[in-house]
């Protein structure tokens, strides 16, 4: 994985975020088995600690689950994948009309805008 | 606790090194100790290894007070190379092996052979940096419970310093704490638990890294460079 982090949010956030990614544009598929604990650490360059209390939070969100002997996986409940990224969604367009909106667009000239939007 | 220390005092004639420290680390933590030069860095770690004596205070390791029970624990990398210049990295290592029980000979040949350092090399011929790579990875390659590493990556470019980085991550275990002083904040805030600021020896700050994000909403660097702007 590419990992890629600002200086201001907390990491375990940053990386919660970043595998949320991975999982809802299907970089990390359905069931695939994740690296360890300790790998994803040195590859991200991130402290262990950190990384497991990532882990830890997806996993309690349902979007990851452990098997007692073999390892880390993706959910493979696909409705659950689904819901996923339509939430990353909503929040780019939320954050996007929040965008808008300091510079003066009401969101239906906003819609209008984005209908006529060159190179689409 | 691994590491407990309770108001602790250092003066150096009539010069207060340290100021009523108190702090506890857990286990399985990797802890940044940072503060402006004169701030008492060095000399915290050196009470911790053993090489000076506090003033006042007391201070234990795994539940002994510092002396030779620790020592056999506490692995430390000091800021200056201590080695024989006559040595070669492999007489080095075997030394190291001899001293220690605790010392991983397999451990210290692999990062060796990842820095691509010549095992036949003496210390006298190489380079300041690659001199405090092979220390580094001395002091790494034992089993200890407490690492303390004085400015570890001050003398190395910024490659091998993103490999010592995953070294220490990936060396150090659930049982045993890391303590790292460096002016380089910047490059090792995503790999810190936990940061101690100290200012004119009192300890100002002490904080896991992801508070200070959340409460300030900026990195543990731009911290530094509000508390100790000049």
């Amino acid at each position: 994985m590419q990992w890629d982090f600002n200086s201001t949010t907390p990491v375990y956030v940053q990386i919660t975020e970043q595998i949320k990614l991975s999982i809802a544009i299907g970089e990390l598929k359905a069931g695939d088995k994740l690296m360890s604990v300790r790998e994803l650490a040195a590859e991200a360059e991130v402290n262990p600690n950190t990384m497991q209390k990532a882990l830890s939070g997806l996993e309690r969100e349902g979007l990851l689950y452990t098997h007692r002997t073999s390892g880390r996986f993706v959910t493979e409940d696909s409705e659950l994948i689904a819901r996923l990224r339509e939430q990353l969604a909503a929040e780019q367009i939320s954050t996007f009309l929040k965008n808008m909106d300091k510079l003066g667009y009401t969101a239906e000239e906003t819609s209008d805008m984005l209908k006529t939007f060159p190179g689409k | 606790m691994l590491v407990e220390c309770n108001n602790l005092f250092k003066n150096y004639g009539g010069k207060n090194a340290l100021n009523n420290v108190s702090f506890a680390v857990e286990k399985g933590k990797i802890i940044g100790l940072l503060g402006p030069n004169g701030s008492g860095k060095t000399t915290l770690i050196k009470i911790l290894s053993g090489l000076l004596t506090a003033s006042g205070g007391s201070i234990t390791i795994s539940g002994d007070p510092v002396g030779i029970e620790t020592k056999k624990i506490v692995s430390y990398l000091p800021e200056r190379t201590y080695l024989s210049e006559w040595m070669n990295v492999k007489q080095t290592i075997n030394f190291f092996s001899d001293f220690y029980t605790d010392f991983s000979e397999e451990t210290a040949y692999d990062m060796l052979s990842r820095l691509n350092i010549d095992p036949g090399e003496k210390l006298r011929t190489m380079s300041k940096g690659t001199k405090e790579k092979v220390q580094l990875i001395l002091v790494m390659s034992r089993k200890a419970s407490l690492y303390l590493l004085d400015e570890p990556i001050g003398g190395v470019d910024p490659a091998a310093r993103d490999y010592i980085l995953k070294t220490i991550i990936s060396n150090y275990s659930e049982d045993s704490s890391v303590i790292i002083s460096t002016h380089l904040i910047s490059d090792i805030e995503n790999v810190l638990d936990e940061v101690i600021f100290l200012k004119y020896g009192a300890l100002m700050l002490h904080m896991t890294a992801d508070e200070i994000r959340e409460q300030h909403g900026k990195s543990v660097d731009a911290l530094f460079r509000e508390v100790f702007a000049c």
